[in-house]
């Protein structure tokens, strides 16, 4: 199991093994969206926040 | 075959489509938005792929990188063309009423008391929504005089351009529930109903999944919808009027399906991968399995 830090909370962040760049996932401690914005090394950032013109 | 899956975040959907492709051995690259720059008419290494899946989250850009790279020669699913008439509610009630299938009434303002007397002449309640917008975002029904009064003044005083465009549509007692469809190609392949104590019964919204039987009635009035927006793999969205059926509400041009697998058990990443294959290998009218009307071209409007 891969393992990012929150950049809100500094909580560990479990990934599976097929992680994806821009991969977007919640943080499980304190619940902040979150984007994987390199994966070597594994880096976490805050997802982008959603803008008026986003959906489906 | 290389197909480019053009998105913002690779969220459940994404994944799921990503593996998708690969399970059908098909070669599949996640091209960032926010990464990419595109040269007008310039395939560039573009070239490389053979479609686009184009799952931007944000519809402005979305059309636009769908225009670029239909103009440098790759299929798009979904086009600009479709991507510019469902991103725009007011545009999609167009497209159904000129292709005449059943849709909620609208009345279209464009000034707060042009809206202040559409609605009145109607009555309350009524649903005013923004044109531009998803998730359920910025609904309102409008239950009397004064909070249309106050929703009015709160759209122009604090809206952006868009809040310009009151859009009033006539508000469906409808069942507690609504119903989401996935069509493809024309044909429906899964449903659901969404439930919720809630008027705003989207899956954004906490409204509840269950699936919803295809009957005959849904999937012929699903495919003309989706004929009538230039077809594609899209999610319908519709309301149980108790007098007139089943009326289309809305259609989603990049559908979100992360809690309509389980309840329907079909594998909707699958059919929209198939669908993808089928728009390279026999193109775009052939990959459908109703036909898609003449007029609707391209979003530029050239042939």
């Amino acid at each position: 199991m891969l393992n990012g830090i929150c950049p809100e909370c500094a909580a560990p962040v479990p990934l599976r093994e097929d992680v994806v760049l821009h991969e977007f996932l919640t943080c499980p401690e304190c619940g902040v969206a979150l984007e994987v914005i390199s994966l070597s090394p594994l880096t976490l950032d805050r997802a982008p926040q959603v803008e008026e013109d986003w959906g489906e | 075959m290389r197909i480019a899956l053009f998105c913002s975040l690779v969220r459940t959907e994404e994944k799921w489509l990503l593996e998708a492709f690969r399970r059908r051995g098909v070669d599949v690259e996640v091209v960032h938005d926010r990464s990419t720059i595109l040269e007008v008419g310039v395939p560039g290494s573009w070239n490389r792929f053979d479609a686009v899946l184009m799952r931007s989250l944000s519809h402005w850009q979305a059309l636009h990188a769908a225009q670029l790279l239909e103009d440098i020669g790759l299929p798009v699913i979904n086009p600009a063309a479709v991507i510019h008439t469902c991103a725009d509610k007011l545009l999609t009630t167009a497209a159904l009423a000129r292709a005449g299938v059943p849709t909620p009434r609208v009345r279209i303002a464009f000034s707060p008391e042009g809206a202040l007397q559409a609605i009145e002449e109607w009555g309350y309640p009524v649903v005013l929504k923004p044109v531009l917008g998803s998730w359920g975002r910025l609904l309102a029904r409008v239950n009397d005089r004064e909070a249309a009064e106050a929703l009015l003044e709160h759209k122009e005083t604090l809206g952006g351009f868009a809040h310009g465009v009151y859009y009033i549509q006539e508000y469906i007692s409808k069942p507690g529930r609504d119903i989401r469809a996935f069509v493809v190609g024309g044909e429906t392949i899964a449903a659901i109903y969404r439930s919720s104590e809630h008027w705003i019964t989207n899956t954004a919204r906490g409204g509840r999944a269950s699936n919803c039987p295809i009957i005959p009635e849904l999937a012929e009035i699903c495919a003309r919808a989706a004929a009538a927006v230039g077809g594609g793999a899209l999610a319908i969205d519709l309301l149980e009027d108790p007098q007139r059926g089943l009326l289309v509400n809305e259609i989603n041009h990049s559908m979100e399906f992360r809690n309509s697998v389980e309840p329907t058990g079909v594998d909707i990443p699958g059919a929209i991968a198939d669908f993808v294959i089928r728009v390279v290998r026999d193109g775009w009218t052939a990959a459908h399995s109703h036909p898609l009307p003449q007029e609707v071209g391209r979003w530029n409007g050239s042939a």
